[in-house]
This record gives C-alpha cells, structure tokens and sequence, in this order.
C-alpha cells in the first residue's frame, strides 16, 4: 500500500532531514514510527502528505508516485489520507461540527450524509454536546478527538497521526490512542508518530525506528528502544 | 456543481458575518475607491458642464457697414454656417442689438443717456459666431478679411477679444488634463489600498488556507469563499457608498443651483442611479474579487 523507496530528504541549505530511507507498509496495518524530535518523523510523514518532495528515491502510494505527483492531483490524494497533528490544525473560524463537515463538503457528499455521518462520528469521539462550539472554546484534549473525528469521517484509507498526545495529559493521551486502535480495527491503516515510550511499549504493534533521518530499526511488535 | 457553489457561498457568508471587525474594516477600505470613482462619474459631468459654460462666452462678432442689405448679411450667414470649423452663427439685427442693450442697461441712467444724445440707432448688425476650438477664430476671421464680403464688414471684432479667447481655452482644456491625470493618480492610489488590505486579511489566514489544502480540499473549493467574501464586501461598500451619495446630492443641490445656474446634481445623480449603481457594483464587486484571486494565488501551493 505505501513503500518508501530509498527516500532522501535534504532541506537547505544542507540540512539532512532523512537518509535511504526504505520500507513498506501493508494494508491495515498498524504502524509506529518512533524517534526522538528531530530524527525525520514529522517529514516522513509530510513527505507521505505529499507536502514536501524527496530530494531523492520514490514514495509509492496505492502505486501512486507521490515524488512526481502533480499539483492538481494532490485534493485526491489527501483525500485518501486522514491526518491528525499535534497542534490539531482544525480550522479557527468553524465550530467543531463545521470542521467535520468541510472534509465532507470537500469530498462532495449530500447534506443528510453529512448530518448523519458527522452525529455519528461525534458520539464515537465523545463530542456531541461541543458540536456547536468553536476549537478556542474546546480543550486540548477535545481539540484533539475533533482532529481524529476530522480525520475519519470520510473512511480514508490510512489514519496519519504525527505526535498527536503531545500536547495532552495522560489521560486525554490514552483516550486517544485507545480511538486510533478502534480505527484500526474497524479496518483503516494507521501511521502513528510518537516519541512516546509508554505509548509505543503499550501497543505491542509493528515500529520504525528512526535516528538522525536513518531507519535503525524495523520490527513487528516492537518496542521503543534508544 | 449546484451544491458545491451553494457551499461555497454559505462558506464565504459565514465567513463574512463571523469576522464582523475585519469585514467592516475591508468594507470601510473598499468605500474609498468606490467613493472616488463615483465622484469622478459626477464630477465629468458637472466639469464638463463648467467648461461648456466658460467656452460658450467665447466668440467672435462681425459687424457690417451701416446700410448693409439684410439679404446680403443672411447670405453670409448662410455660408459661414457652412464652414465646418463654425458651431454656431447668430444674426443680430441693428433693431435687436439696440434693444438688448435697452433691457441689460435700462437700470442705468447715465448710459441711457448717452444713447438719447446720439439718437438713432447706432448699432451694427452683426453675427456673432463661435467654433469649436480656440484655434478655429483666426480661420473664420482669415475667411471674412479675404472673402467677397469684404466691402460689406465694418470690423471683426476677433483681435481685441483673442487674448482672452485663447486663455479660456487653454484653462477648460488644462482644466480637463488636469482633471483626468488626477483623477487616474487618485483611482490608482485607492485601488491598491484596497487590494493591500484585502491581501493583509487573506495573509492572516494562510494557515487557514494551508489547513483546507491538507484535507483535500480542491483550489477551487478554498479560493471561492474569498472570493465571495470580497464580492459581499463590495456590495456591503456599495450601499453605503449610495447612501452617502444620495445624502450628498440631495442636500447639496440646492446650493450648487444657486452658484452655477443650470446645474442640477440631484436631477443628474437620480437620472444616472442605476449607471451609478452598476459602476459602483463594478468597481466593488471587481476590486473584491480580483484582489482576493491575486492574494490566495502564492498560498494555494501546499
């Protein structure tokens, strides 16, 4: 579904963000990419959002190549992809409602879909009763399940979720690793980017490690190790 | 197609209606340009209207030899008309010449005085002419100096008035350069205020944009709002700029009737309201629009 194909990311003036990078992610998989701040997990993913381009290698999405990737394309690529950040990035000027709706309205569903969907996705997050409010009037911990509901109300094929308990408590953090597995079972791949040690020792799932922008380690049920 | 246009007009007015500050002050900005173009729309007219009312006193007088037959003085008349230089040619008789100056000077003791002691009529006929341009005087004048009429002429009275003939037109026409070059200056400077704020408002939500592009969201899709929302400020600045104007025009009528004669402003602003409109929809609608196009441009290439 997604291969990283001798991936290099060098941001000027020579700054080297990730180096060789290469590896493969099958459908429905769950995967943590796990790394210190700075180790390239943030570009990997932005590289995957198609963001940024490699300076060298190829991305494969879906047998897309997102380096050569057209501009007029990307609206149906980030289509496929449901991406959930760390400062939430929802969106100031719409309730928390609205900004579910947009991705919705972007994908070009009718109004009694969107009603129905977004009720629904808001009582999975446990945010029906701040339907009507705006992201400045919810807590992080809410901003964050919004982000989440944002990003799987239209069924994408793959959750990206870069360090989305960053900004939360343990408590709010837990809450939201425990909706990204829910996700996952229900069947969506998810990428996961955490420098998080209790999180990425609790899930006993596949993890990347990176170091320096280079993949020193790639195992199935693995743990975070420095 | 429906659908999506709804949205994006739904999107552009929520928009609007939410960020009450920064709308009333890009409305307020935008007032400014359409203020300026609609007073230029009057201010043509009613400079047009004073420098045809400076150029009409302009003109050259004939006068023919006493005893000239009113037949050969018509004649004359007949053909100078033809000259396409020529606007106007108006006869004035020895009778009618004595009794204008009888009206305009029957207040005036001394001068009717002056006229008894003479007795008769010592008045000319005369054809009083104008042309179109300035220049053309000398032309008309050349044209009775060496024509056949020339045993006919008393004296053209061309060479005392010249001097003054030609500043009249070289102040209405300075006056029209002037005007226009301003007038391009001033549109210039407040469309680009305009187009600046509207550009500093898009700025602020570059994330916003940015966000909308991660999501997928189409160009189209996140340009369409701002769009709308430039055209609802627009149109928000039009009335206003209406109300101002037909305040301005309806309580300054009056007045300006009184200093130039045969200037109505109420007449012209009510006969001209749906061009004003239209011209002030334009320019609102068309600033909002284009400036809202040329500021998203650099932030849709996420």
């Amino acid at each position: 579904m997604i291969s990283f194909q001798a991936v290099t990311k060098i941001f000027p003036p020579n700054i080297l963000a990730l180096e060789n990078v290469s590896f493969e992610i099958k459908p429905k998989e769950f995967v943590s990419i796990a790394g210190k701040s700075g180790a390239g997990k943030t570009t990997l993913l932005r590289i995957l959002l198609a963001e940024e381009k490699p300076t060298k290698g190829r991305i494969f999405f879906d047998g897309q190549d997102l380096s050569k990737i057209e501009p007029a394309r990307l609206p149906q690529l980030r289509r496929k992809i449901g991406a959930v950040f760390q400062d939430y990035k929802l969106l100031p000027s719409k309730t928390a409602y609205e900004n579910i709706a947009y991705v919705m309205e972007v994908i070009g569903a009718t109004e009694e879909e969107i009603a129905r969907d977004v009720t629904q996705v808001l009582e999975i997050v446990g945010l029906e009763g701040r339907a009507k409010n705006f992201p400045a009037e919810l807590s992080a911990g809410e901003r964050q399940r919004a982000a989440i509901a944002r990003a799987l109300i239209h069924r994408p094929d793959v959750i990206l979720a870069d360090e989305p308990t960053g900004n939360l408590d343990p408590y709010n953090a837990l809450d939201i690793i425990r909706l990204l597995l829910k996700i996952h079972e229900l069947g969506t791949t998810v990428i996961l980017a955490t420098h998080n040690k209790e999180i990425i020792n609790s899930l006993g799932k596949r993890v990347i490690t990176l170091e320096e922008g280079r993949v020193i380690r790639d195992e199935e049920k693995g743990r975070f190790v420095f | 197609m429906v659908t999506l246009i709804k949205r994006i007009f739904k999107s552009g007015w929520l928009s609007f209606s939410r960020d009450g500050g920064l709308a009333a002050a890009t409305c307020l900005i935008m007032l400014i340009p359409i203020l300026l173009i609609t007073s230029l729309f009057l201010l043509k007219d009613v400079g047009q209207f004073l420098i045809s009312t400076i150029q009409e006193k302009a003109d050259i007088s004939v006068y023919f030899k006493e005893g000239a037959p009113e037949e050969d003085i018509l004649k004359v008349k007949e053909e100078v008309s033809e000259i396409p230089e020529v606007k106007s040619v108006k006869y004035v008789s020895k009778e009618e010449a004595l009794e204008s100056f009888v009206q305009r000077h029957k207040d005036d003791p001394v001068l009717m005085e002056s006229l008894e002691e003479v007795g008769g009529n010592p008045f000319l006929a005369a054809l009083n002419i104008r042309s179109f341009e300035a220049s053309q005087y000398q032309a008309v004048a050349n044209f009775f100096e060496t024509g056949i009429f020339e045993n006919l002429i008393e004296k053209i009275d061309y060479y005392q008035r010249k001097s003054v003939i030609d500043r009249i037109f070289a102040l209405t026409s300075g006056m029209g350069k002037t005007g226009i070059s301003l007038s391009i200056v001033l549109a210039i400077v407040a469309i680009l205020v305009a187009f600046n704020t509207i550009r500093l408002a898009i700025l602020n939500q570059k994330e916003e944009i940015k966000i909308q592009r991660l999501v997928g969201a189409s160009n189209w899709f996140i340009r369409g709002p701002f769009l709308v929302q430039g055209a609802i400020s627009g149109i928000f600045a039009t009335i206003i700029c209406l109300l101002i104007f037909t305040l301005i025009c309806w309580f300054l009528s009056p007045k300006i009737e009184i200093l130039f004669s045969g200037l109505n402003i109420w007449k012209y602003f009510t006969s001209n309201f749906f061009t004003i409109i239209l011209l002030q929809l334009v320019t609102g609608i068309g600033l909002g629009v284009i400036s809202s196009t040329i500021a998203i441009r650099k932030y849709l290439k996420v």
